[in-house]
């Protein structure tokens, strides 16, 4: 049968890193060029269609060879990578807010089917109002269906992490879809300096997708997806929660492998860590809120504040253990969410809630978690915001009361 | 704790799905007017909705509340007092539409519990058909052709309000002929319908089926695997594509079988099946194409033999076939075993052709629902015949 996912022959290929000035949807971009995806599919909805003006630019310049299909909607544009990648087909496609929504049955059957799917998803708020600015509801949406989620808050973080997720989505022990999370605008419209690592660096990291005998071809004949009752379906979970907890530690081989083969290194590959080896308390949160947060612990400290960060990259898997080990250093910590969850415990944000309930039954120190709701529909995050929530935060640490969730940045 | 009933019903998915659901309702109507609570419910994992499946349905009814709550914390019960089939075919065993193994109709039967069935045969062909059972139990015929019908529409022979006159006589502790007879009063005002129910109360007489009678048959089984056994990404391995056929006679091979399934058979969707006379067979090859179930094997002289490991009874072949009883449905009760007509054709053609004969003389009542305008005018009466004699 005809062989898929080739890596690219060395025909042009660059013997050293080149450095871009581009956005982190081109980043992405450039990692599918680079991925020798073979199936795109796209429809526009702002800030994901960034990404697919890319690739199409990429294939109609000749430098991706892929089919790329404009969809009629989201829903088939989920569907149509979803069964091509079962054809053995490296897949790349993605949405915002809305549009991600649509595709909501395609994204349920994806992980159910052990999909290694790779996803952009440019943050947006959930309508209603129609908004672009950037919310993680969208992504968020799927955290219990077996995708893994990442959120990356650099273009070069954009472009590494699409490289690793192909690696490890596409790795037998795992087969699950795989969604990188850019914040709208901040990431997806903002161009940066990127390192572009060379075609031979990334063969070496990433083999070719192979789907073995799950290979949907008249060669191998299988039936995908029949219905199933209760006699099956806790069996076929359980598959899929046991193929969540392995990609805990491919991820660990991929970032270790990825560190050794580019030459760069992300540490800690669920959550990075700033300013915290003295830290008091510190503060925490997803994408590129890493930025006014990390500049306003600078201002902090010159002030004698021992403030630090922890960015979450990582939501699923979700490393729970290691974070709670780490949160145990500290005397209070402040998750700042760009998302909500109406009704939750304590109404606060998912993140806010996972952070608690990593905590709960962690053997070590479990401080105080409080809550913030900020930078909700692409609204800035300032730095005079940050320096109120770590205020907060302070006051939980020295024992006094304040509220589990708060809302920062809003006219009040 | 009080004392727990439990009845299921049999029946066959889409014809009988209506009078299933009246038996079982009539079951707790009946038992509450005694002052028994019950619920009465269809098993969620059946298809009740697909042509012929075998399907169930329970009436569970307890002396008090908390007692039924013991019945209503399982999913179906694991026992039960009466199991009634509403078709005599469904003896030869139970597969739900999750396919996994044949149940015994008496599967569920408690040690003396009562198996009831709607049949013109007698007792030892139904005994025949059911699978042996390690304990004694009873057996009670309803005298009468299977009350099929469509989705949502409801053949008035009778059929249900005889079985709850029987339950009356069978198990009087649950409820009692007059409960009966209030109810069926209450839920159809028909006076007639008060009377067959008491007419079949009168006429129930069981008999003991010792564990050394029926079917010796180990039913196929098929256990499920743990799900680190399973294939992973919800992916089955088709089956292989098939193979020649070889000659009884000659040895020689050729034509064509399709492999099939080992674990997804098709044995107890049919309630009739068809028998072939491949002497006037024209190879027209029209049972072949039309099959929506692929059951015919091609044998080397190109005739074409009906699987009964993939065939469901559908009886399209027969409407299809342009020869005179080339292709004729007979009723499944006439069947012991699923041997390939052609073999023995091939073996034997003089005793094929007998039994040929015989089969299609006595192909007894067709099922299937509606299969053509009047039959609702034609067998109503009939019904009501036998159940005013019996």
């Amino acid at each position: 049968m005809a062989q898929l996912a080739t890596v690219v022959e060395e025909q042009h290929d660059k013997k050293t890193e080149e450095t871009a000035l581009i956005t982190g949807s081109e980043a992405i971009a450039v990692a599918c060029k680079l991925a020798d995806v073979d199936v795109v599919t796209a429809y526009p909805i702002r800030p994901y269609d960034t990404v697919m003006q890319y690739v199409c630019k990429l294939v109609a310049n000749g430098e991706l060879d892929c089919e790329y299909i404009v969809a009629e909607g989201e829903h088939s544009q989920f569907e149509i990578v979803k069964h091509s990648s079962a054809c053995g087909a490296r897949v790349f496609c993605g949405s915002s807010g809305v549009g991600w929504m649509y595709a909501m049955e395609a994204l349920t059957v994806t992980p159910a089917l052990r999909i290694p799917m790779v996803a952009m998803v440019g943050n947006r708020a959930l309508d209603d109002p129609g908004a672009f600015g950037v919310e993680h509801n969208d992504a968020l949406a799927v955290r219990d269906l077996g995708w893994q989620l990442v959120w990356v808050d650099s273009a070069q973080e954009a472009l590494d992490t699409a490289l690793i997720a192909y690696r490890v989505a596409e790795d037998r022990r795992v087969f699950l879809p795989c969604a990188i999370s850019c914040d709208g605008a901040f990431l997806t419209h903002s161009q940066a300096l990127v390192k572009i690592p060379t075609q031979d660096q990334v063969n070496k990291f990433l083999p070719r997708y192979n789907r073995a005998e799950l290979l949907l071809h008249p060669d191998n004949p299988i039936t995908v997806a029949p219905q199933g009752n209760e006699d099956w379906v806790m069996e076929i979970r359980r598959q899929n929660y046991a193929a969540m907890e392995r990609s805990y530690s491919v991820l660990k081989e991929a970032y270790a492998d990825f560190a050794r083969i580019f030459g760069r290194s992300y540490g800690n590959p669920f959550f990075e860590e700033y300013m915290t080896e003295d830290a008091d308390i510190v503060l925490m949160g997803m994408g590129t809120l890493s930025t006014p947060v990390k500049v306003g612990i600078r201002h902090m400290r010159e002030q004698g504040k021992k403030v630090g960060f922890v960015r979450l990259r990582w939501f699923r898997p979700f490393a729970a253990d290691e974070l709670a080990k780490s949160l145990s250093r500290f005397k209070a910590v402040g998750v700042i969410d760009r998302d909500y969850s109406f009704g939750s415990p304590y109404m606060s944000g998912v993140v806010a809630t996972e952070v608690r309930s990593a905590l709960y039954s962690s053997s070590g120190n479990k401080p105080p978690v409080l809550g913030f709701i900020a930078g909700l529909g692409g609204r800035e995050v300032t730095v005079p915001d940050v320096e109120k929530v770590s205020a907060s935060v302070y006051q939980a640490a020295a024992g006094n009361s304040q509220p589990l969730t708060q809302w920062i940045g809003l006219r009040e | 704790m009080g004392r727990l009933f439990a009845i299921e019903i049999i029946y066959r998915g889409i014809y009988q799905k209506t009078l299933a659901k009246n038996i079982s309702r009539a079951i707790v109507l009946a038992a509450h007017r005694e002052g028994k609570p019950g619920i009465s419910f269809g098993r969620y994992g059946d298809s009740p909705e697909r042509n012929g499946i075998p399907a169930k349905n329970f009436a569970i009814v307890a002396t008090d509340d908390v007692t039924l709550e013991e019945g209503m914390a399982k999913y179906e019960p694991k026992e039960v007092d009466i199991t009634i089939a509403v078709d005599d075919t469904l003896c030869k065993g139970v597969e739900s539409w999750a396919w996994y193994g044949l149940q015994p109709v008496n599967r569920l039967l408690k040690p003396g519990g009562t198996l009831i069935v709607t049949s013109r045969e007698n007792s030892d062909a139904i005994i025949a058909m059911s699978h042996r059972k390690e304990y004694p139990y009873q057996l009670a015929i309803l005298k009468g052709i299977p009350s099929f019908s469509g989705l949502w529409v409801y053949k008035d022979d009778h059929t249900d309000v005889r079985i709850l006159g029987m339950i009356s006589k069978i198990l009087p502790e649950l409820f009692s002929l007059k409960s009966v007879q209030a109810t069926i009063m209450d839920e159809w005002h028909d006076p007639v319908k008060s009377t067959s129910a008491a007419k079949s109360h009168e006429h129930t007489s069981p008999i003991t089926v010792q564990p050394s009678q029926g079917n010796p048959e180990v039913p196929y089984k098929f256990d499920l695997p743990k799900w680190h056994e399973m294939g992973e990404g919800i992916a089955i391995p088709s089956i292989p594509a098939g193979h020649a056929v070889e000659d009884p006679a000659t040895h020689a091979a050729g034509g064509y079988r399709p492999d099939r399934n080992p674990t997804f058979k098709k044995f107890s969707t049919r309630t009739m099946r068809p028998v072939v006379n491949f002497d006037t067979c024209i190879k027209c090859t029209l049972c072949w194409l039309q099959c929506p179930d692929s059951c015919f094997d091609v044998t080397q002289e190109g005739l074409y033999d009906a699987n009964m490991q993939a065939c469901c009874g559908c009886g399209v072949c027969e409407a299809v076939c342009p020869v005179k009883e080339c292709v004729t449905m007979v009723n499944e009760t006439e069947f012991k075993d699923n041997s390939s007509q052609w073999e023995a054709w091939r073996k034997d053609k003089q005793t094929y052709e007998a039994w040929l004969k015989d089969k299609i003389k006595s192909h007894g009542e067709r099922s299937h629902g509606f299969r053509y305008k009047g039959q609702y005018e034609e067998q109503v009466p009939e019904m009501l015949e036998i159940a005013g004699k019996d």
